[in-house]
């Protein structure tokens, strides 16, 4: 990379290492707003938890970020790049109620799905998958259960066989939508330790988190969202009351009401 | 009768088994290859959800049969033509497809109403065109409605092949795209997040069904079409857990159907072939939810009573243990145990007598019931579970004394071993071998309270 400000736009201060830069985001559901203008520098090794009430975007900032749903402005980069050329890197753990646990697979089809990149098209899942499927079943403690079908398995059983899918893929950065909702005591401490290992081996992870009691507890940095970013940055100083407030209180019903009044002059009107 | 008596007269019977007639032979080869391919495909189709959409596609093929045909006519082209009307279907299913997407997404309209609207919509369409095509051109316009209910009798060779070649290139389509398919059906969002062209896939699908579609018209109508490929990898559901399969076993279910329904079509002549693979995949169908070896309802069932059998018999060795403990004799009377005497139970004593678990001896005018020694011990065995996990519950789920009973026998029956020994350890309870009742023995209710 000659000059990283080639590449952006003029007076942006992103630095070009970080695992996820975001850059005057903004993403509507309906002409509703639902990221507004963010900006974002996540450091690299943090632990990250995104917490803000319910509709404030945390799911959609990752889903924006993955390029799942379309940006109506404002760019992305993964490790100072588009994340098109740098999936690889990136691993990512969607909400266990996306899929239907009915579907005919095993836990182990589900964590081989992880390595499919490895593989050409036409090409089908060899010895090799399996055996690092495997190895990333083990890490979550779910190998002897590797060839249930997946409706067999508890809650917190299934979001670790999302996990393991995303640790086969040995990224750098793990992007987890909701990874402690409706799991089970066990699961949320195999959770919190795979997290720790992460880190430790230099994973940058961000998650999207509920418990605000147990955010100091497990995250190092924090990301109070609310349409808006309210605060972002170690969770011992941003982790405030008047943060949480300002996150949580409704400060934003003005503009709520704004969107919602937008949204109603353009309903019924296709797009 | 004397249609039956003809039926099975002068070797027709073995003359459509052996195939040995021609025009037999490419019909029954024909749709079972259109019945294995429906199968596979019909598989992907219903994991990925959109069993309605082909439903919606095979019906707005007609308006795009009738309309090639007057087209064709006015043209002076050879209006009878294959190609040209199966063409015209082709067009009409995709735009029928386009119209479902295109109101779900840019209208915002449900799915099951936009593809009740289509689907009537189209098919009325096709329903008036067939009617003017009838009017100008009564004689060759009649063989158009073969394509509403299917005519496999006026499938030609050629028409066989087709459909053979479709099956070989939309089968090998699936093999070929197995775990690609198999991700979009499964987790769209992720396998998009990951850089595969969902849509791509999702259109290969379609294309997929159209196919099987197009070439089915002929063989079982477009009102029936649906089915060879929703029923076959619906009943392959009932037998396995795994996705390659159900598409081996929907194909093989499809084909069966497709070879069984076109030979009895064969053999009576009156009924129509389309109608009879469709009764036959609803039989296969019917089966595989009874006796389907994942999810069947009578194995289901089965596993339910054996586990009620399970049950009965704890809770009687149970009840008679706990009599004994309490009166301290070796054996005691039928109306001492606590449960209630009822036909149900009776018959439990009467197979436990027969397990050689109890022995049963009259006496004056009353029944003495006793434990053997495999009785013995096998009793021990169920009552130490039960007071473990009554001792489990009152320790760690708060339950109180009058409660545990029936809590710890929700629990007990069900249970893998290896969660008795953790229990064991957690209770620190490995070396005995029976514990005290965590709470008074009432032998006129011990155990009854569950019937």
């Amino acid at each position: 990379m000659s000059d990283p400000g080639t590449t952006r736009p003029p007076g942006s201060e992103h630095s070009p290492d970080s695992p996820l830069s975001i850059h005057a985001m903004t993403v509507a559901y309906e002409r509703r707003p639902v990221l507004w203008d963010i900006d974002l520098d996540i450091p690299r090794g943090a632990l990250v938890g995104i917490v803000g009430p319910n509709g404030a975007g945390k799911s959609t900032l990752i889903k924006a970020a993955l390029d799942l749903v379309p940006k109506l402005s404002g760019h992305v980069q993964v490790f100072g790049r588009p994340y098109t050329v740098q999936r690889e890197r990136v691993a990512y753990v969607p909400q266990r109620e996306s899929v239907d646990w009915e579907f005919p697979v095993t836990v182990l089809d589900v964590v081989c799905m992880g390595l499919y990149h490895t593989l050409g098209l036409f090409r089908g899942v060899n010895r090799r998958i399996r055996k690092r499927a495997m190895e990333a079943l083990a890490e979550v403690g779910l190998e002897e259960l590797a060839h249930r079908q997946i409706a067999q398995l508890s809650g917190g059983q299934q979001q670790r066989t999302f996990l393991a899918r995303a640790l086969v893929q040995e990224a750098d950065l793990h992007l987890m939508d909701e990874p402690f909702a409706g799991v089970d005591a066990a699961t949320e401490e195999t959770i919190v330790s795979l997290l720790r290992t992460l880190q430790s081996r230099g994973c940058t992870t961000i998650a999207v988190h509920h418990d605000l009691q147990t955010v100091p507890d497990y995250f190092d940095h924090v990301l109070l969202l609310n349409t808006r970013v309210v605060a972002f940055g170690r969770t011992d100083e941003v982790f405030t009351p008047a943060n949480l407030e300002a996150t949580y209180g409704g400060k934003l019903t003005l503009l709520d009401q704004a969107s919602q009044a937008l949204a109603g002059q353009t309903r019924g009107v296709p797009r | 009768m004397t249609c039956l008596a003809s039926m099975f007269d002068d070797g027709h019977l073995l003359e459509v088994f052996l195939l040995s007639n021609w025009n037999t032979r490419v019909v029954v080869l024909g749709v079972t290859a259109l019945g294995v391919a429906g199968g596979v495909v019909g598989a992907f189709m219903l994991l990925r959800r959109r069993a309605l959409l082909g439903d919606a596609l095979s019906h707005a093929t007609l308006p795009g049969i009738a309309m090639a045909f007057l087209l064709a006519s006015t043209l002076g082209l050879s209006a009878k033509s294959h190609g040209v009307l199966l063409l015209g279907a082709l067009v009409a299913g995709l735009l029928g497809v386009v119209t479902v997407q295109w109101l779900t997404r840019s209208a915002r309209m449900s799915e099951d109403a936009a593809l009740g609207i289509v689907l009537s919509t189209f098919f009325g369409a096709g329903a008036a065109l067939l009617g003017l095509a009838q009017q100008e051109t009564s004689a060759s316009a009649a063989g158009l409605e073969a394509f509403i209910y299917g005519k496999t009798a006026s499938m030609l060779m050629r028409d066989a092949a087709l459909i053979g070649a479709t099956s070989v290139i939309t089968i090998g389509v699936c093999i070929a795209c197995f775990k690609e398919l198999r991700l979009v059906c499964f987790d769209p969002d992720y396998a998009r997040g990951r850089g595969l062209r969902t849509t791509a896939y999702d259109f290969l699908l379609m294309a997929l069904v159209m196919a099987i579609v197009v070439v089915g018209l002929q063989a079982v109508g477009l009102v029936l079409v649906i089915a060879i490929l929703v029923i076959p990898a619906a009943a392959a559901r009932f037998w396995t857990h795994s996705t390659g399969r159900m598409l081996l076993i929907a194909g093989a279910i499809g084909g069966a159907g497709g070879w069984i329904g076109t030979i009895l079509s064969a053999i009576a002549p009156g009924l129509p072939a389309g109608a009879m693979v469709v009764l036959t995949l609803g039989g296969f169908f019917i089966v595989s939810l009874l006796f389907g070896r994942r999810q069947g309802l009578a194995r289901r069932m089965l596993r339910h009573r054996r586990r009620a059998l399970l049950m009965d018999r704890d809770h009687a060795l149970r009840a008679i243990w706990e009599c004994l403990e309490h009166t301290g004799e070796p054996d005691c009377l039928a109306g001492q145990i606590g449960f209630r005497w009822g036909w149900a139970t009776l018959k439990t004593v009467d197979r436990l007598q027969r397990a050689g678990l109890l022995v049963v001896e009259p006496a004056a005018g009353e029944e003495r019931i006793a434990f053997t020694e495999e009785g013995q011990r096998e009793a021990a065995a169920v009552v130490r579970r039960h007071r473990l996990w009554e001792h489990y519950l009152m320790r760690r789920a708060d339950f109180d004394e009058h409660h545990v009973d029936r809590g710890a026998d929700e629990l007990e029956h069900l249970l893998p071993t290896g969660l008795l020994e953790q229990l064991e350890k957690e209770l620190d309870a490995e070396t005995l071998a029976m514990l005290p009742s965590p709470h008074a023995l009432r032998p006129d209710h011990a155990g009854g309270a569950h019937g």
